[in-house]
């Protein structure tokens, strides 16, 4: 007994010690060069694969940064402008800050807002939905309520408003990587800059058509009336195709476009209340200071 | 128009199928397999049954409402044919806590564990089988003989099956000749008057069952005749070389679990290639492993283990086996 | 034995309630919206502007290339609007909207109801005439039809086929075509068969059609070179490439077309529409389509003028029934579900078919049971499952391989599902991606 115990053990021993030699002169031979620096960067960044820089995954990043000379063209947003500051001290080279930014879904077309006229029944999905017909409303540019974008988003930062029928995006938790920008098959999201308090303002309608017909299929869509264009004083927005579009770069976050629109397709977000009619402008006076402070 | 109409892509006519009820027509066709079985067995097989059915059905419902947290799909009937399927590979005389570890084990560890419906590898009412054949191989192996209808449920008198008795007789020398003598006639077992499983005795019953799964195109003949075809030419070899150490071929077939496992088991949709090339090679493989595991191998039966071990390969089958494309152009060197 | 392709199909309940009502004219509307693309491949130009007078038969938009086909006004009248309308595929598009005034005809038509045997024209003059006339494949596919007759050089084309399988369940337009207007349909023929210069025409029509079956073939004998052949009932026997199978026993290889295997393959209205263009100068501006349903009270054939909406059409059926839960234009296997009854009928309009609220909805998803059913009803050999998953999972690549392109969208996967999965759906999806890939590479 003992003794078949012994050379088992023995055998088995031996067996492994032949193997790992075996494995490492196998290791030696086919060893293959990489940077190191390479294992740094990859470390450095978030991990999270979720190929918004344009890569594949973290590591597809890493290399490409690693053997690039200037790496200013590159640029996590996931991880941002620390992330991005650690990976430029690791390879000694410059990284350019941007200013951060968020998904923001441009469609308020509720269940309330934008009555529904037929009924999809096919394969939950907006890009099967979009490839069949317009979809369930008279408006055939606004979200289609499937959810291609909360499907794709790896970090749980979109979910499907169950009373609205739209697709919510929470900002603490949205790294801005554009997976869903890319999944909306009606492009109605938009990745926009994130401002001070998370405070936004833009057009959350993409309707094209003519005031009349984007009216009737919905309430709150942008009729493409010119109003706002007309009261912003920072010729921010610009009209075509009877839809007015709020460049965010020139936004100062007035406010007085919101006021101004009377469908209500304008909405400010994480603003203060608004107190009543003479504080207005002492209102918008302080987020423009904020806004300047910011810069 | 003020109802609002459905839109949906094509087609926008279906077949009228489903889930359920090709699971329910398996069902039916087991139908007269288990009659049988309660002619020759009695109660005990009432109560096998009984117990499979509504222990698989209860862990499939808890494990799916309480562990997978999803919504209870028992309705679908899988769970069901499991449940008789099992009851059919195990005596009649089977005692009640040992069918209940089986249930638990071909739904928990053959089904669930995997991911449910769809997605198990292996045929779930064989790997309670297996289970139970090698934990508990004496009562597992403790065939009652079959006479008439019986109330008497543990204390039925067991015996051993042909496939066992001849087995045993080879390894002891004996003649084929003499040991046929010693098992019923080829005709007593095309009816089921033998001993062994519960439900794999009668090859009249089964292969009307196969004949109605057939008829309602919920299987296709494939595997149950490749299978059939390689046991047949297989031990016809075997028997042609020296037929005093090798039964017949129609032995074979009628012993033992062949055709349960051909025409039942083998067939589970989910455990078996889905191309008739790969069929074929499926049933080829199971019927040589058979023969293999009864003539060759310490036990006298191997249907189970031969469907085990070709449901591990149905996912190559599956890569490399692919249907003949329409105007594939076919290179020729 | 009747003939049918090799593998794969299935068998829907036929249901051809119409196949008995012989074609009927539809009244005039008071306004049509001819969409400008209404064919495979580039739209056409309008050609007219608003306030413009039209006569039947002008030509109001024109091709702008060669995989593009006119379009020529259905009714007199005038130019309304050209503006976006809802069409059949569910956006909208482009649409000259003409308010009708009477019935005045384009001074070079015909009108006269005598068949004209005597073809005079070349081989050249007829594509050229074909073309003028803005026919395309009348079958549903809407692919211009002077594109198919012009043969590349080096290619060898030795017979026709004309497709009369109408294998569609409901649908019996083409039907009543061939047994009302056989002598027209084979004079048609004839015309292509000159224009192929060959020598044979095969026609393939289902078994369950005996009346066209028999009027034909006892026809064809003073046609040499006609040919009748009955066929099984069996989907999707009118798939161009299953049904080159089943006639002449050759397979279209992977990625090719019919003329790859040396046949051309027409439809049986497409050979009415090329009589009436070649013999008559009529060019296409009117169709049979054919206006069914269980619930449809008067299921008819109707000869519509193209630009009608399809509210009229139904209307002449007996009304829009109280239960109606979908309306498809087309069959009920690949037809395609429209979301307004203003939906304008074009030249790819074979059906409306109305469908009751019960019917029209789909089957609960289960989960795959792996029975190989859309495996062994897939008529082009794929495996449906394994490309439902590969393209939900965006696997591009090896959708490309498992032969997705191959992929004739006949819906025999999802139909026969018994888990009621959304085959063909994602199927369709990854088509569309893999071609837009195959695309980009090929720039």
């Amino acid at each position: 007994m003992s003794t078949t115990l012994l050379f088992t053990i023995i055998s088995l021993s031996a067996l492994g010690a032949i193997s790992a030699i075996i494995l490492y002169f196998v290791a030696q031979k086919f060893k293959v060069y990489e940077d190191p620096r390479i294992d740094l960067v990859t470390e450095a960044l978030p991990a999270a694969n979720c190929g918004g820089c344009g890569y594949p995954g973290c590591r597809g990043l890493a290399e490409a940064m690693v053997k690039a000379d200037d790496i200013s063209s590159f640029y996590c947003p996931v991880g941002g402008n620390d992330v991005m500051a650690t990976v430029a001290k690791i390879l000694g080279k410059e990284a350019i800050a941007k200013e951060p930014l968020v998904a923001v879904v441009r469609c308020s077309g509720s269940f309330a807002k934008r009555p529904r006229l037929n009924e999809y029944d096919g394969a939950t999905s907006c890009i099967i939905s979009s490839s069949l017909y317009s979809g369930e409303t008279g408006c055939q540019y606004g979200c289609l309520g499937m959810g291609d974008c909360v499907a794709v988003c790896k970090f749980d930062a979109i979910y499907m408003d169950k009373e609205t029928g739209l697709p919510v995006v929470i900002d603490d938790k949205c790294t801005a990587c554009g997976a869903c920008v890319k999944a909306c098959p009606n492009r109605i999201i938009e990745l926009r800059k994130k401002n001070k308090k998370d405070r936004k303002i833009f057009v959350s309608c993409v309707n094209k058509d003519k005031g009349g017909i984007a009216k009737k299929a919905c309430e709150v869509a942008c009729i493409g009336c010119g109003k706002c264009v007309k009261v912003c004083p920072y010729e921010a927005i610009t009209l075509e195709n009877f839809l007015a579009y709020i460049d965010p770069n020139k936004c100062k976050l007035c406010r007085k476009c919101v006021e101004e629109c009377p469908t209500g397709a304008i909405l400010e977000i994480n603003f203060p209340p608004r107190k009543e009619k003479e504080g207005d402008a002492e209102n918008t006076e302080t987020s423009k200071t904020g806004k300047k402070e910011n810069e | 128009m003020n109802k609002r109409i459905t839109i949906s892509p094509s087609p926008h006519v279906y077949e009228d199928t489903s889930v359920k009820r090709l699971m329910f027509d398996v069902v039916i066709a087991l139908l007269p397999a288990l009659a049988i079985s309660i002619y020759f067995f009695g109660m005990g097989a009432i109560i096998v049954t009984l117990v499979a059915v509504v222990s698989c059905l209860a862990f499939e419902w808890l494990i799916q409402k309480y562990i997978l947290k999803q919504e209870p799909a028992i309705t679908d009937g899988s769970a069901i044919v499991t449940g008789i399927l099992l009851a059919f590979n195990v005596p009649s005389n089977l005692p009640i806590g040992i069918i209940i570890i089986g249930s638990l084990v071909a739904i928990g560890i053959g089904k669930m564990s995997f991911g449910g419906l769809g997605n198990n590898p292996f045929n779930p009412a064989l790997v309670g089988r297996v289970f139970l054949l090698i934990s508990f191989p004496v009562q597992m192996t403790s065939w009652p003989i079959p006479g008439g209808f019986k109330t008497g449920y543990a204390d039925a008198v067991t015996g051993a099956t042909p496939l066992g008795i001849v087995k045993e007789g080879l390894g002891k020398g004996d003649q084929i000749s003499d040991l046929m003598n010693q098992v019923p006639s080829h005709m007593e077992m095309f009816y089921g008057h033998m001993g062994g499983s519960m439900g794999e005795i009668a090859a009249a019953a089964l292969i009307l069952g196969f004949a109605y799964l057939l008829i309602r195109k919920v299987i296709t003949w494939h595997i149950p005749v490749s299978i059939i075809l390689t046991i047949t030419i297989f031990t016809g070899i075997l028997w042609y070389i020296n037929p005093e150490t090798n039964a017949d071929p129609l032995f074979h077939l009628l012993t033992g679990g062949v055709m349960l496992g051909a025409i039942f088991m083998a067939t589970d949709y989910v455990t078996s290639p889905m191309t008739p090339k790969g069929m074929w090679i499926f049933g080829i493989g199971i019927g040589i492993i058979t023969v293999l595991i009864r003539v060759f191998g310490a036990y006298p039966e191997g249907v189970s283990f031969a469907i085990l071990i070709m449901n591990s390969f149905v996912p190559l089958i599956n890569t490399y086996v692919k249907p003949k494309r329409f105007g594939e152009v076919v290179n020729h060197g | 034995m009747l003939k049918t392709f090799a593998k794969g199909g299935v068998h829907p309940a036929e249901c051809k309630y119409s196949e008995d009502s012989r074609i009927e004219i539809l009244p005039l509307p008071k306004t049509v919206s001819i969409p400008i693309a209404q064919h495979i491949g580039a739209p056409a130009k309008a050609i007219v502007a608003k306030g413009d007078k039209v006569k039947v038969g002008d030509k109001i938009a024109e091709s702008s290339g060669f995989v593009s086909a006119n379009i020529h006004s259905s009714v007199s009248g005038t130019v309304a609007k050209i503006d976006d309308i809802l069409d059949s595929t569910g956006y909208k598009r482009p649409c000259i909207v003409i308010d009708v005034e009477g019935d005045e005809w384009n001074e070079t038509i015909d009108r006269s109801p005598e068949l004209r045997r005597e073809i005079n024209l070349t081989d050249k003059e007829i594509i050229a005439k074909i073309n003028l006339a803005g026919i395309v494949g009348l079958g549903g596919a809407t692919f211009p039809s002077h594109v198919k007759l012009s043969i590349p050089d080096g290619k060898k084309i030795n017979v026709l086929i004309i497709n009369g399988v109408e294998c569609e369940p409901y649908l019996t337009s083409d039907h009543r075509l061939m047994v009302e207007k056989a002598e027209e349909m084979l004079v048609g023929i004839q015309i292509l068969m000159k224009a192929l210069s060959v020598n044979r025409a095969l026609i393939g029509i289902e078994n369950n059609k005996p009346d066209a079956i028999a009027h034909l073939t006892n026809l064809v004998k003073n046609y040499p070179g006609i040919e009748v052949h009955a066929l099984k009932v069996q989907y999707p026997q009118g798939g161009e490439k299953q049904l080159i199978k089943a006639l002449i026993n050759r397979e279209v290889p992977s990625g090719g077309l019919p003329l790859d295997v040396g046949a051309v393959v027409h439809n049986v209205g497409t050979a009415f529409a090329v009589y009436e263009a070649t013999q008559k100068n009529k060019p296409l501006f009117e169709r049979v389509v054919t206006v069914t349903g269980q619930l449809v009270s008067k299921p008819s054939n109707l000869l519509v003028r193209i630009g009608t909406p399809v509210s009229n059409l139904i209307e002449a059926a007996g009304g829009l029934p109280e239960d109606t839960g979908k309306i498809i234009n087309g069959g009920p296997m690949m037809g395609k579900a429209v979301n307004s009854l203003e939906v304008p009928v074009t030249k790819g309009t074979s059906g409306i078919l109305i469908m009751s609220e019960s019917e029209s909805k789909r089957k609960k998803e289960a989960t795959c049971i792996r029975c190989a059913k859309c495996v062994s009803a897939c008529p082009q050999g794929l495996e449906p499952y394994l490309l439902k998953k590969q393209a939900q999972l965006e696997k591009n690549d090896t959708l490309e391989q498992s032969g997705v392109m191959d992929c004739i969208e006949c819906g025999s996967c999802s139909f026969t599902c018994p888990a009621g999965l959304p085959l063909l759906d994602y199927i369709r999806l990854g088509k569309s991606r893999v071609s837009k890939i195959i695309r980009s590479r090929k720039q």
